[in-house]
């Protein structure tokens, strides 16, 4: 029996229609292509009117296929499917064919996206004949989550959970949860001090009874999907028994091995070999760090051994593997520095008093290895001016077109610090100032009136090449103050460089073992940016903070605890569905020959050894096609993507080629047989 | 008779079925492996009368010209079409019989007669006709021609086609038999599903639908390979997969019938028999298939070990199945002169 096809086009306003003539292809379709038996265009097919057309048609006109032209899947696949079911459709013989992004964004000749939507729309008509219904699949929703990263986004999100009773692994690759907030000494725009907001909540997930804390670990590898995900996490070797440790720090104090701590104190303070990494580390145990030990580079040394009181330390410890199961996974593993080295013109690293923004947060830090005392490399001598350099690494094409967004603010709050601590004067060598927080504008205003002073600018360089007496013995800071329009040279005793926020190293490696990808710099993609900033294309795996792209401490919580409401939504649910959209084998024919068996990046393949064939594991399968495409026997197939779909779909999109009726199959005039 | 004799045959009181075998552009083989059913062959001549197979037994064109539509019961055509008298021959015997089988890889995706389509036939004919191929001795550079005048009149060569077609591609195809050639318990097989009057689906290929490597006792491990090698190049063991030891073995992508013969005797298969069922275009399965597997993410490594293992594309994933495939030919060169 032939298909009853209705096809909708739609305006997008004027989205759509502004680049592609939608009234034009809806007539179109509706006159020249098989089996349409509707074909309408309307302004926002969306729309709860838009949609009713579609429910309406299909009761009335009896329509078994629909095919809708509008924007991506990712936006409205679901829309259109709901659609089609509430009218009693399978809601898989719906076809949404991208005409949006694929068309009339993207290109600018009006009759040329115009051919584009109309090959697309003739794809998807050819296609939708070949669609099959499918079922949807439910899974039970494990009420476990893993959080990935405990700062500050990461703690907010484990605590609403706990809070709400239910089961979190908090995973912290450090040896102490915290943080980059646990760095700093105060906070703007409010200038609280940072551990007194930061540590309660740090031990409150320690003693949590929902929570079970792991911390010098990482993750190793995510099987699974959403609801019931499988998770292996690498314990690494602390060197030290975690339950016997009483947290004394015995062994730290007499640790003789000191060695520079480029992590916490960023490099401006020391640490021992066995080592918590500030004095409020949660949890209180320390960590031998095996490449600086003692007894691990010559067999010396056992002094925390001997002195430990409950025999903690052991040398022998191994990595651990722990596998645990979880329904959702939180990914909020941050941000790291931008490495000030790359702008050599600034002089970081070969002039001694240019400091990172990290170092002087540790700098000015009560508890860090100053006390708090602002003073130069030398230790003593307090400075009597500073220069804090805007934007480095931030909005600048050879290194990250972004804005940091917090840079600014942390400049003003180092001023304000600055100004509190010593008679200084403090310049903001700044290109716009970005204070567009609650409170931060007036912040800004503050420090205008503390006397901070102010260079719309760039700068292009920082120096110790004097070229009068004034600039003698100085940092000089090269900059052109574009309000006055002129260079202009300040010769200052300090200069803080507020180095960009960039993505982790690893975040694309994390990224791809929990099946989410990243922006070109390396920040997570959200579901979409504005109305599901939290969620991804991966369902059930959610991420909070700055891992997400730069952004501060409240935004952080902000979306730590969004994702935390995102997951405890699921979970009381208590099942989620699952696209049917899967792979199968055909395990009759299937030959055995295990090409298939290493590809699956969700390692939904197994190799049963009796009948010597392979087998998807439906519940594991995210239907990619990647074995699909692999197996030389053809004996897998992609539901949703078979063969007669593809192929339907390639000879609609071609279907002005396919016009002409074919030329006769002889190649040449035919002769009669010679004689036999 | 045998026990297995077919039921339908004129020892049952039934009028004798009429059978067809013809070759097109093909080698012979297919005719060999026929016979190689041995004493079986007794059994065919009971159930049929073979009206035509130019191969065995006499057998008149214009014979089958006069016989009614339908009126063969089943023809076994092997060959590709490459000349204008095999797409006579093939529509001719299209419309005479009731069940036309595609017999063999050349009829049914064109086989080596099929990599001719790399070519055209201006460059087909220098190659065979000029002087300078050591085997030619063509001092007048005589070609071929469709029309030739003699005193008596004029002589007719059928035209030969610049591209090589297979069968179906030229006339309606009922069933396939792949193999270069069936293999023939694999054709003996084939007889008995006619004779039961059983018959599949139209369009089914006779045979099976799993692979080669079902069939090839060698064990699997872990198909990653990090270095493609030549036959010549390793003595392989005989217990391991060939692929896995680095060769390219085809046994993974093309259809079983053979018994795995070559990967048995330690030589990896060619791919003889065709695609695997519901398989599009062979020689693409077996790429990605093969591209799967290489054990690298480094485009310059797999560029390496990709020019180095396998210096001849077409030869290793299209032997068989270029004029079946979806590309059918290479890339035509701007129309040459005609004249044959
Ligand atoms: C100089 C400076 C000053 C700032 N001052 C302020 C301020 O005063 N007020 C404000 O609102 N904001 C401030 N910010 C911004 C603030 O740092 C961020 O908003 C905040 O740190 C974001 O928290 P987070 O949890 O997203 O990331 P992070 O604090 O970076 O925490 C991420 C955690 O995840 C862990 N992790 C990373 N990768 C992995 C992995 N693979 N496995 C396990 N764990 C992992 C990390 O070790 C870390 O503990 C400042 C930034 C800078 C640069
Ligand atoms: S054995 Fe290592 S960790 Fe322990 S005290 Fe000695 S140097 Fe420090
Ligand atoms: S927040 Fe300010 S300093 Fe940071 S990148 Fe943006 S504009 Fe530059
Ligand atoms: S389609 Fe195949 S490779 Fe992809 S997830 Fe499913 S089983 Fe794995
Ligand atoms: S690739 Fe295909 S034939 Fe080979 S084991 Fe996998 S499913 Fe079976
Ligand atoms: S040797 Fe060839 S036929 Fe045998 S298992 Fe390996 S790939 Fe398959």
């Amino acid at each position: 029996m032939a298909e009853k096809i209705g096809v909708y086009v739609c305006h997008c306003g004027s989205n759509i229609a502004g680049k592609v003539d939608v009234e034009e292809i809806a007539q179109w379709a509706g006159e020249n292509l098989d089996d349409v038996a509707v074909s309408r265009d309307y302004k926002f097919m969306c729309s709860s009117l838009g949609q009713q057309m579609i429910e309406d048609d299909i009761k009335k006109e009896k329509l078994t296929r629909v095919v809708v032209g509008a924007c991506s899947p990712h936006l409205h696949e679901k829309t259109f499917r709901r659609a089609c079911s509430n009218a009693g459709m399978n809601p898989y013989l719906m076809d949404l064919t991208n005409i949006r992004e694929h068309c009339s964004w993207v290109h600018k000749d009006r009759s040329l996206a115009t051919e584009k939507a109309r090959a697309l729309i003739s794809a998807a008509v050819q296609r939708v004949k070949h669609q099959e219904p499918l079922e949807p699949m439910y899974v039970d929703v494990n009420p476990a989550t893993l959080v990935i990263g405990g700062g500050i986004a990461g703690l907010q999100a484990t605590l609403e959970l706990a809070d709400a009773g239910y089961h979190v692994y908090l995973v912290e690759r450090l040896p102490s949860i915290g943080g980059h907030m646990a760095q700093f000494d105060k906070t703007f725009p409010t200038l609280d001090c940072s551990a007194c907001i930061l540590t309660p909540k740090m031990s409150e997930a320690g003693q949590h009874e929902n929570v079970t804390l792991l911390t010098y670990a990482e993750l190793e590898e995510v099987s699974g999907s959403v609801g019931s995900f499988k998770v292996k996490i690498r314990q690494k070797s602390r060197c030290v028994d975690y339950d016997a440790c009483t947290g004394c720090g015995i062994c730290v104090e007499k640790c003789p091995r000191k060695v520079l701590d480029t992590e916490f104190e960023a490099g401006m303070g020391n640490r021992k070999a066995i080592y918590m990494p500030f004095p409020q580390a949660v949890p209180r145990v320390p960590v031998i760090d095996q490449d600086s030990c003692i007894w691990f580079e010559r067999q010396k040394c056992r002094a925390c051994e001997k002195l430990c009181p409950t025999d903690a330390i052991k040398f022998d410890q191994e990595d651990e593997l722990i596998d645990i199961e979880v329904g959702n996974i939180i990914i909020a593993t941050g941000w790291k520095p931008f490495d000030s080295k790359k702008i050599p013109q600034y002089g970081y690293g070969r002039l001694a008093n240019v400091y990172t923004s990290m170092e002087f947060e540790r700098l000015c830090n009560a508890a860090g290895p100053t006390n708090g005392k602002i003073v130069m490399r030398d230790g003593k001598t307090v400075p009597k001016s500073i220069a804090i350099v805007h934007c480095v690494g931030s909005r600048d094409d050879r290194h990250n077109p972004y804005c940091s967004g917090i840079c600014c603010m942390a400049a003003l709050k180092f001023g304000h610090l600055v100004l509190e601590k010593t008679d200084a004067e403090v310049y903001s060598f700044y290109i716009d100032m970005r204070t567009n927080q609650k409170n931060y504008e007036e912040f800004y205003q503050r420090l205008l009136g503390e006397g901070m002073r102010f260079v719309r600018g760039k700068v292009s360089e920082v120096t110790d090449a004097a070229r009068m007496p004034t600039e003698q013995g100085k940092l000089i800071v090269q900059c052109e103050d574009t309000l006055i329009g002129r260079q202009q040279r300040y010769p200052v005793d300090m200069v803080i460089l507020m180095g960009a926020l960039e993505p982790q190293e690893d975040a694309r490696e994390l990224g791809l073992k929990c099946g989410i990808s990243c922006s070109m710099e390396g920040w997570y993609t959200e579901r979409h940016p504005k109305l599901d900033p939290v969620a991804t294309m991966t369902d059930g795996v959610f991420v909070a903070g700055t891992c997400q792209g730069p952004k501060d401490i409240p935004a952080s919580v902000a979306q730590g605890a969004a994702a935390a409401a995102r997951v405890a939504g699921m979970i009381t649910k208590g099942k989620v569905m699952i696209e049917p959209i899967v792979a199968s084998i055909n395990e009759q024919a299937c030959s055995g020959c295990k090409i298939c068996n290493n590809m699956c990046p969700y390692n939904a393949i197994e190799f049963i050894e009796e009948t010597e064939t392979s087998r998807v594991i439906t519940a594991l399968c995210k239907g990619c096609g990647t074995c699909v495409a692999a197996c030389p026997a053809g004996v897998i197939t992609g539901a949703h993507f078979n063969n007669k779909q593809i192929f339907a779909e390639i000879e609609g999109a071609l279907w002005d080629a396919l016009q002409p009726a074919a030329e006769s199959s002889s190649q040449a005039e035919t002769v009669p047989a010679s004689a036999s | 008779m045998s026990e297995s004799a077919p039921t339908s045959g004129n020892g049952n009181g039934k009028a004798k079925g009429k059978l067809a075998i013809y070759w097109a552009a093909s080698c012979g083989g297919c005719e060999i492996s026929i016979l190689g059913i041995d004493t079986k062959i007794l059994d065919v001549a009971a159930a049929f009368d073979l009206v035509m197979c130019p191969c065995i037994a006499d057998g008149k064109v214009r014979d089958i010209e006069k016989m009614a539509d339908g009126e063969i019961d089943v023809c076994l055509f092997n060959g590709g079409i490459r000349t204008s008298e095999q797409e006579y021959m093939a529509r001719l015997l299209r419309q005479k019989s009731k069940c036309l089988i595609a017999f063999g890889s050349c009829a049914t995706e064109g086989c080596i007669p099929g990599l001719g389509n790399l070519h055209n036939r201006q460059e087909i004919f220098d190659n065979s006709y000029t002087s300078e191929t050591h085997s030619t001795e063509n001092p007048d550079n005589v070609r071929p021609q469709a029309v030739t005048e003699v005193p008596e009149g004029k002589l007719h060569l059928p035209i030969f086609y610049d591209t090589l077609k297979t069968l179906d591609q030229t006339v309606d195809v009922d069933y396939y038999l792949p193999g270069c050639p069936p293999e023939s318990p694999r054709i003996w097989e084939a007889i008995e599903v006619l004779l039961s009057g059983n018959l599949p689906a139209k369009g089914a290929t006779i045979g099976e639908n799993t692979t080669v490597c079902d069939y090839c006792p060698r064990t699997r491990k872990n198909k990653k390979i990090k270095e493609f090698k030549r036959t010549w190049e390793v003595i392989p063991d005989d217990e391991t997969c060939l692929l896995e030891q680095g060769l390219i073995c085809a046994g993974l992508a093309t259809r079983a019938g053979c018994g795995a013969l070559c990967p048995q005797v330690n030589s990896p298969c060619i791919g003889c028999y065709g695609p695997n069922e519901g398989v599009e275009d062979y020689g693409a399965r077996f790429l990605s298939a093969l591209a799967s597997v290489i054990d690298s993410e480094d485009p310059d490594e797999i560029d390496e070990i990709i020019s180095k293992g396998i210096p001849d594309p077409i030869g290793t994933f299209y032997r068989f199945s270029l004029a079946g495939s979806l590309m059918r030919r290479g890339k035509r060169p701007a129309p040459a002169a005609t004249s044959q």
